[in-house]
């Protein structure tokens, strides 16, 4: 059984294709890298996966699980989650405040209106282990206003990893990085637990190559080529699309 | 039978009048976003001002087109001086339109006094016509007649000159438009001069039907909120038939369910939210 | 420490209230401030905490009114008028979260103007259910403990009680989970949704929520003045509640408070000198969007800061003029 299963995946915006007849199977604790130029339709692909988008035509299943019709809020108790490319946080709130919503989102505890959320020291404890993995613990109670880019980046990644996922979906993770912060990044990423299963999209074919056993290029909304890294990189459509030969 | 006719005829009448009040609401709804909560007050300030003028002694129709005329400088002025300045925060525009309409509301009182001042239709559209054996008011069928023509005026236009393509194309995509060199800013008090005219004119030919009377303001708003839910924003022909829509509920309404004619008049919007919350000609829900 | 003191000090001399204001003109103000203060605080929960901004808010406290005064018309006692109006006031509250969640932004000011339209129109207009422009008249205050409610010093210490209570709900409310969510949904819906929260329930049960305090406030203005017209639903109520939330600012729970008092204090002062309070309330409104968009309380303070960095640099200029 795949962890994630798509199955001839359209989708058109205003009569232009931006996903076409995609299919794609990612096992379960496999690192999957999808590359392509900016336009190849990676986003829509996971605004797609994560139900923000509903497509024209295809299925998803994750983990054997049909979830092509469930509504968005629902797939991450189905253990789906999400980073931005576009930093979406709270950002007049602290770090751990940041870190603590994601956690809700998972519990019960999110419809309580009768206790205040500092008073739930679990919810605290949790969010504060999360931020010591992502090496932000110094900064638990700083606005997240008040951190660097690269910082954010992480609590970015530390919100998807806080609510224990089985499948996480990273869009470009690295972009907009200096090199000492992609390496923390780097290693950050190469800590998750095997188990779990990692999507990530970028647009940059050096920054991420290493990362993936299997990478996937997609070109104009469809998967052009698929392979092993040596195989991908060796295939000379790929070439041609970052090339330009 | 007689009875049906009746309401019929007052029907398309109010449906007429409706059309002069929406037209203009919808039309700004569609370009600047702003709901324009003192559209029923300027409505009611035109028929004030046709008042004065017909107390002037001035002719019926000059009083409509001048106080068309007075409405188009009020809302140019309003839109120059108080909401360019808030482009852009759709929330403090409302609230400075619903700033407006109790100040204007409250201007007519101080000058038009609480009494209800009925309007005199002009000498040579008293009386009625005989068409087929069926009476129809003179006045009623100019009113009619009058907002067909502005109505084919908007249209024209909105659809075949260039000032109305413009208009089209900020009200499809604003951020488009400004690209392509449309100074949208201008058209933004273009828009709501001939919106707060159209309210002008449809207050004063209001007059003879409706009189004029302080509340009048608070009852004509929530019509054209219902008749943009239903029609669309910005669009033209939503207007023109939730107009005559609610015209026809307005009337048969208040002859049938008189307690609830109020009532009556929200349940196709109710059901337009929702069934179709873009409403029937509109692209994107409110 | 300085804090503490300072809320202690400002509930001595709330609950103290009726001995030291003399006059009971004066009480019955501060129980007005009191209970539309509850109105703006529930209406806040949609404006300030959920970026909903409605303009019918009236129709939920009016709904309040009505349902209690028609119960006790009817017969009923207080205990079961007061729970009926609640449970009616949530019923409508459903029913306006339910229609205009199906938009935001400007679509759902309109909607809710809408629907608060169309109760006022029932109000208005169905004289036979309501009596139409001449209201209802309710006979008595409620008893509770056998206390009689009816010198306006108890009238004001029972409001005073109610207010305080909703003050500690709110302020529960904001810290809670559920207050955490939903401001998250003010700021971030899509990215809400995304972590797996359910935005539009959220969102409903805010309304819910402001809807009940909607309904505590139009019962204790019910008991207030002992009667009931179609002016409790009308626009302009809605429009002063609006504006005493924006007036205070909507960050703070102090605001709806400051903005409630302040209007209610300048409508009676203006309506003892002059009848134009409908134009007055016109000029503020357009007068805090224009200058002070963020509110009054923020917007105070920041004149506030300008006005000391003036002093402060003009002092520093002078001091350096001098040496």
């Amino acid at each position: 059984m795949s962890a994630l299963e798509i199955v001839g995946l359209n989708k058109s915006f205003s009569g232009f294709r931006v996903i076409n007849d995609v299919n794609l199977f990612v096992e379960v604790g496999e690192r999957r890298l999808i590359i392509g130029p900016n336009g190849a339709g990676k986003t829509t692909l996971f605004n797609i996966i994560t139900g923000e988008i509903q497509p024209d035509a295809g299925t998803i299943l994750l983990n054997g699980q049909n979830i092509t019709n469930i509504p968005v809020q629902k797939r991450s108790h189905l253990g789906l989650t999400r980073t931005y490319q576009i930093i979406t946080l709270f950002p007049n709130d602290s770090l751990l405040k940041n870190i603590s919503l994601s956690l809700l989102a998972l519990s019960s505890l999110r419809w309580s209106p009768f206790v205040a959320l500092d008073v739930r020291n679990d919810i605290k404890l949790q969010a504060l282990e999360v931020l010591d993995q992502v090496g932000l613990k110094r900064l638990a109670d700083r606005p997240l206003n008040q951190t660097s880019y690269g910082e954010q980046r992480r609590v970015e990644i530390a919100m998807a990893l806080a609510q224990r996922p089985k499948i996480i979906l990273l869009d470009e993770p690295f972009a907009g990085l200096s090199i000492e912060e992609r390496t923390q990044i780097r290693e950050l990423l190469v800590s998750i637990p095997e188990e779990v299963t990692i999507v990530m999209i970028d647009h940059d074919m050096e920054v991420a190559l290493e990362f993936a056993e299997k990478i996937t290029v997609m070109h104009f909304g469809e998967v052009v080529v698929e392979g092993s890294r040596a195989e991908v990189v060796e295939h000379p459509k790929t070439r041609e699309i970052y090339l330009g030969e | 039978m007689t009875l049906y006719i009746i309401l019929t005829i007052n029907s398309i009448t109010m449906g007429g009048l409706l059309f002069l009040l929406s037209a203009g609401f919808s039309l700004i709804f569609g370009l600047m976003r702003i709901p324009n909560l003192a559209h029923g007050a300027l409505f009611m300030l035109g028929a004030y001002f046709g008042v004065t003028f017909l107390r002037m002694e001035v002719n019926f129709w000059i009083a409509v087109i001048f106080s068309g005329v007075a409405l188009a400088i009020i809302g140019g002025v309003i839109e120059r001086l108080l909401l360019r300045r808030l482009a852009g925060q759709e929330l403090a525009q409302v609230l400075v339109t619903l700033g407006l309409a109790f100040i204007i509301a409250d201007v007519c009182l101080l000058i038009w006094t609480g009494d209800p001042i009925p309007l005199n239709a002009p000498e040579s559209l008293r009386g009625v016509e005989r068409f087929f054996g069926i009476v129809f008011p003179r006045y009623r069928l100019a009113v009619v007649v009058i907002a067909l023509i502005l109505a084919i005026g908007l249209w024209f236009l909105l659809e075949r000159t260039r000032l109305g393509a413009m208009i089209r194309a900020s009200v499809d995509d604003p951020e488009m438009a400004r690209v392509t060199g449309i100074r949208v800013s201008r058209l933004f008090t273009i828009v709501f001069a001939l919106g707060a005219a159209l309210a002008g004119v449809g207050g004063v030919l209001s007059g003879p039907i409706l009189s004029v009377y302080p509340g009048l303001d608070a009852e004509m708003l929530p019509l054209a909120l219902i008749i943009v839910i239903l029609g669309g924003a910005g669009s033209l022909p939503g207007a023109f038939l939730g107009s005559f829509v609610i015209g026809f509920i307005y009337n048969f309404g208040q002859v049938f369910f008189p307690d609830l004619a109020y009532v009556v008049l929200f349940l196709p919007m109710l059901l337009m939210l929702v069934l179709r919350p873009q409403g029937l000609f509109g692209k994107d829900p409110l | 420490m300085r804090e503490r003191c300072l809320i202690i000090v400002t509930l001595m001399s709330l609950v103290s209230l009726p001995l030291w204001m003399g006059s009971d003109y004066y009480i019955n103000i501060a129980s007005q401030i009191l209970i539309w203060a509850i109105f703006a605080l529930a209406l806040n929960v949609l404006v300030g905490w959920s970026g909903l901004v409605s303009l019918g808010h009236a129709g939920l406290f009016g709904m309040a009114c009505y349902t209690g005064a028609w119960l006790l018309e009817a017969g009923w006692g207080h205990f079961t008028a007061v729970l009926g109006a609640f449970a009616m006031t949530i019923l409508v509250s459903a029913i306006f979260g339910a229609l205009s969640l199906r938009t935001r932004g400007i679509g759902f000011i309109m909607i809710t103007l809408a629907i608060s339209q169309i109760l006022w129109g029932i109000a208005y207009r169905w004289i036979g259910l309501t009596n139409g422009d001449n209201g209802i008249i309710i006979s008595a205050r409620p008893t509770p403990f056998g206390i009689e409610m009816d010198t306006p010093g108890v009238f004001y210490i029972f409001t005073l009680i109610v207010f305080l209570l909703t003050m500690l709900i709110m302020a529960i409310f904001y810290q809670s989970p559920f207050g955490v969510s939903l401001r998250g949904t003010r700021d971030q819906s899509r990215r809400m949704s995304a972590l797996g929260f359910n935005v539009w329930l959220i969102r409903f049960f805010a309304i819910l929520f402001s809807g009940f305090f909607s309904g505590v406030a139009g019962l204790l203005f019910l008991y207030y003045h002992q009667y009931v017209s179609p002016h409790v639903l009308s626009l302009l109520n809605s429009a002063e509640v609006l504006l005493m939330v924006i007036s205070g600012g909507t960050g703070t729970l102090l605001g709806p408070v400051v903005g409630a008092g302040l209007v209610v204090v300048i409508k009676n002062v203006a309506s003892a000198y002059i009848e134009r309070w409908n134009m007055l309330l016109g000029v503020i409104f357009v007068a805090i969007v224009i200058f002070m968009p963020e509110g009054l309380v923020p917007g105070t303070q920041r004149l506030f800061r300008w006005v000391f960095s003036r002093i402060k640099s003009i002092g520093a200029a002078i001091k350096s003029e001098a040496s």
